[in-house]
């Protein structure tokens, strides 16, 4: 086909902030994937509301090491913030440094995690123990899929970026990764919010 | 997304298997739904049999098919098969059809684009649902057989205990496998009109058929997440004793049965509008084509659709009538549920006044999308009495339920998917069908289909349970004998009509007539391009200048119809230059 066509395909560059459909795209996904959390919160907060027993939550887990674990992974999505503006801005070093450590914040997360299943697993913890287990580990096991998901990612990209891609104006790879992180990121504190604190 | 213009694939894999070409996909999707749809099909054939000749074997495949039990149709066996229909029917053949072939099919040629947004991820979600196919199919022959616990999995009854063979498990695991590859199809579909419209393509110049399965992308988008999220939860009640739906899993633990119920109609209910959206639309864009005349209230039927879309969210609680909801609930969801009446009357409207004084084609696509006016008409009038909750509680899980739900999907969806083949048949494949066939078809499905669905009505009226093995172990049903004889053999006939539909579409792929770029003098964009349309759609995407469905304008000399690609009126010496058609449209 001739060559000419290429004009009207699609429009070329965007500025960043401009909608793109990679952008709409995981705009669309992050909707998506609300909703499978919200699936999962409802039954959580009817199953706990019907329940007869149910523990006091800090009785059982470890509130400031989840904390701890809070705050790394705000901090990542702080680091991802800093990637995204110096791709934005061209400089490649900079978003090594900065996507280097949201991949090790995620990682450090997911560690901190396995500890805790591992302590609470010993503990006599499970999915089959009680329904306070089985909600437990089936959100927070979800969301660990979704840092885990988020980790591979990122590495993804940050191999790209070492290989030479995905920096400077226009291109937004690294802008549409950093939605799913900050995602990923918002829905664990509504469920160290629901699960841990309340 | 893609920049630049791509060279066409060479390889076989790449161009037939593994393609990333909508087209193909479309393809791709509408032979995996057939299959299933043959499948499906048998399996009510065999739940027909046992209704008509209880206990009896079934002729000719029984021997091979229930042999431990002399070819008769065991009460396992029986659950097995219509759970494994109904999940089949919806989730492999009617869901693969309509949104998988012609939402791929569709979508990018209709609004002018060269493909959907995110081609590997196309490619991906037929290959996911492949894989969900295989797995539901493969369940069959595992130990214990296939699922038993009706398309809708209540549990207990889906639970381990109730149900402990590995089939149930597999068959969570491929609905789950499936709501990821129409997730994947649906992001695709609405970022793709959001995103790749052709110039001048507003939305209210986009063609019905794109309106409705982008919003049942939507309706996708919000409520498969709901059940994957209940399937999990399902999945891990089954293999890791989580409790979640069975109270007293564990010492003292309180898993809620409705827990699940809730889940599954928060999007049960979207689930059929998700269906019954693309078929609305495809057929008010072809009773505008066959009618030579613009859709009657155009807007008004965009309008009335979306706002059922709003409306079925918020309905669900009609399919929980009687499990004890709170009086005030039950109503609010009657109230709710009857205000669906009103934008599908509009819509119903809307389809007779378009018909109405038109001159008529009765092409073949033309027939099936007047069948499902009328079968659609039925579905909704009995479905009022399923709204109310008055005369639900009488009617709840009888046969008359299966007659309405059987009129508004098997009926409608399936006719809607039927009139969408013999309509964009000889797009995909360049070939037209034989009309006459396809006429003989359209007769010995239409009739026989109200001879099994209709005397269900009067059946379920009559009391006669759903989902019940041994009609004649109730007194009171024994006279409904004859009558299920007349629909086991109504279905057959149906089932054998089926034939001529496969006969005529392999003899047209091999020796059909060569199809023109425009067989049904259509106005949609798809009609500008050849048939089959080349890689990448079109050679230059068109500009947009009016709406779809500019039929019959006076305005226009010597045609009955202009193109939305067309500027303006073609040879037309004396006249003035067509005036700006579609003034209300609204532009991008
Ligand atoms: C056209 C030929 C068809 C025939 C003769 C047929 C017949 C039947 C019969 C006899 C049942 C069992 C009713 C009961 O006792 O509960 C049934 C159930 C069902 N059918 Fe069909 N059917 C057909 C097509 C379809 C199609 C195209 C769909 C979907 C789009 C469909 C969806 C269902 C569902 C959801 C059930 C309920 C399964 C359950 O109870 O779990 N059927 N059908
Ligand atoms: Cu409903």
């Amino acid at each position: 086909m001739q060559a000419e066509a290429t004009a009207d395909t699609l429009p070329v560059p965007h500025a960043s902030g401009e909608p793109t459909a990679g952008k709409v795209g995981m705009w669309i996904f992050l909707v998506t994937d609300a909703l499978s959390f919200g699936g999962l919160l409802i039954g959580y907060a009817s199953l706990r509301s019907w329940s007869p027993t149910w523990p006091v939550p800090s009785s059982v887990l470890d509130i400031p090491l989840t904390a701890l674990n809070t705050f790394v992974l705000i901090c990542s999505s702080v680091s991802m913030v800093l990637a995204v503006s110096a791709a934005e801005a061209g400089d490649r070093k900079s978003v090594i440094r900065w996507l280097g450590a949201t991949v090790a914040g995620g990682l450090c997360f997911l560690s901190i995690q396995a500890y805790e299943y591992h302590h609470l697993i010993s503990g006599g913890l499970s999915l089959s123990s009680s329904l306070f287990g089985a909600t437990f580990f089936t959100l927070t096991g979800f969301h660990g899929a979704h840092v885990a998901s988020g980790v591979l990612y990122l590495s993804t990209l940050l191999f790209g970026v070492l290989a030479g891609k995905f920096v400077g104006h226009g291109d937004s790879h690294i802008e549409i990764a950093g939605l799913f992180w900050h995602f990923v990121d918002l829905i664990w504190i509504l469920i160290f919010t629901f699960v841990y604190l309340v | 997304m893609h920049d630049a213009h791509h060279a066409e694939p060479t390889g076989f894999l790449s161009r037939v298997v593994f393609s990333r070409d909508h087209k193909v996909i479309a393809k791709q999707f509408l032979l995996l739904g057939l299959l299933f749809l043959g499948l499906g099909g048998i399996l009510a054939l065999l739940i027909r049999w046992q209704l008509a000749f209880p206990g009896k074997p079934v002729p000719i495949v029984g021997q091979y098919l229930f042999s431990a039990t002399a070819g008769a149709i065991s009460p396992e066996g029986y659950t097995m098969l219509f759970t494994m229909h109904g999940t089949i029917m919806i989730f492999f053949a009617i869901t693969p059809m309509l949104i998988g072939a012609f939402g791929n099919l569709c979508i990018p040629l209709m609004i002018g684009a060269r493909d959907m947004a995110f081609p590997l991820l196309n490619m991906l979600s037929f290959w996911v649902a492949a894989a969900s196919g295989v797995v539901l199919a493969g369940s069959f022959f595992v130990e214990g057989g296939a699922a038993m616990a009706g398309w809708t999995a209540y549990p207990p009854l889906s639970g381990a205990t109730a149900t402990p063979g590995l089939g149930q498990t597999l068959w969570a695991v491929s609905l789950f496998l499936g709501g990821v590859s129409t997730l994947m199809g649906a992001i695709n579909y609405v970022t793709t009109i959001l995103m790749l419209r052709a110039p001048g393509m507003g939305f209210f110049r986009m063609p019905l058929s794109v309106w409705g399965l982008g919003l049942a992308a939507v309706l996708n988008i919000l409520f498969v997440p709901v059940i994957a999220a209940a399937l999990l939860m399902l999945i891990l009640d089954r293999v890791a004793n989580t409790g979640f739906f069975v109270s007293g899993a564990q010492p003292g633990s309180a898993g809620d049965p409705l827990l699940f119920q809730h889940l599954f109609w928060i999007f049960g209910h979207p689930e059929v509008y998700i269906l019954i959206l693309p078929a609305w639309g495809i057929v008010s864009d072809l009773l505008a084509v066959f009618s030579r005349k613009p859709a009657f209230g155009f807007k008004a039927t965009a309008i009335a659709m979306s706002s059922i879309v709003v409306l079925s969210t918020v309905v669900y609680g009609h399919h929980m009538y009687t499990v004890g909801l709170s009086p005030g609930l039950g109503k609010a969801f009657m109230s709710l549920t009857m205000l669906i009446s009103i934008p599908s009357s509009v819509l119903f409207l809307n389809w007779l006044g378009t018909i109405w004084r038109g001159s008529i084609r009765l092409e073949p696509a033309m027939l099936f999308a007047l069948g499902v006016v009328f079968v659609f008409g039925m579905g909704g009038l009995t479905g009022l009495f399923l709204g109310a909750i008055t005369t639900d509680i009488y009617l709840h899980d009888t046969a008359f339920v299966v007659g309405h739900f059987h009129y508004t999907m098997a009926a409608s969806v399936l006719f809607g998917s039927l009139a969408a083949i013999y309509f964009w048949f000889p797009k995909m494949f360049g070939r037209m069908l034989c009309p006459e066939l396809a006429r003989l078809h359209f007769w010995f499905t239409f009739l026989p289909l109200n001879l099994v669905f209709f005397p269900m009505l009067i059946e379920g009226y009559g009391g006669m349970p759903r989902r019940l093995y041994e009609p004649t172990s109730y007194k009171y049903l024994v006279q409904f004998q004859p009558v299920n004889q007349l629909i086991t053999f109504a279905a057959m006939v149906l089932g054998l009509a089926q034939l001529i539909f496969v006969w005529n579409v392999v003899r047209s792929l091999w020796a059909g007539e060569r199809a023109p770029a425009n067989p049904w003098e259509a106005t949609t964009l798809e009609w500008l391009t050849p048939s089959p349309p080349p890689h990448e759609n079109f050679d230059v995407i068109p500009e947009v200048h009016r709406g779809p469905h500019e039929h019959s304008r006076p305005d226009v000399p010597d045609r009955d119809w202009i193109g939305q690609w067309e500027s303006q009126a073609p040879a037309a010496p004396q006249t003035p230059p067509a005036p700006p058609a579609d003034s209300e449209a609204v532009a991008v």
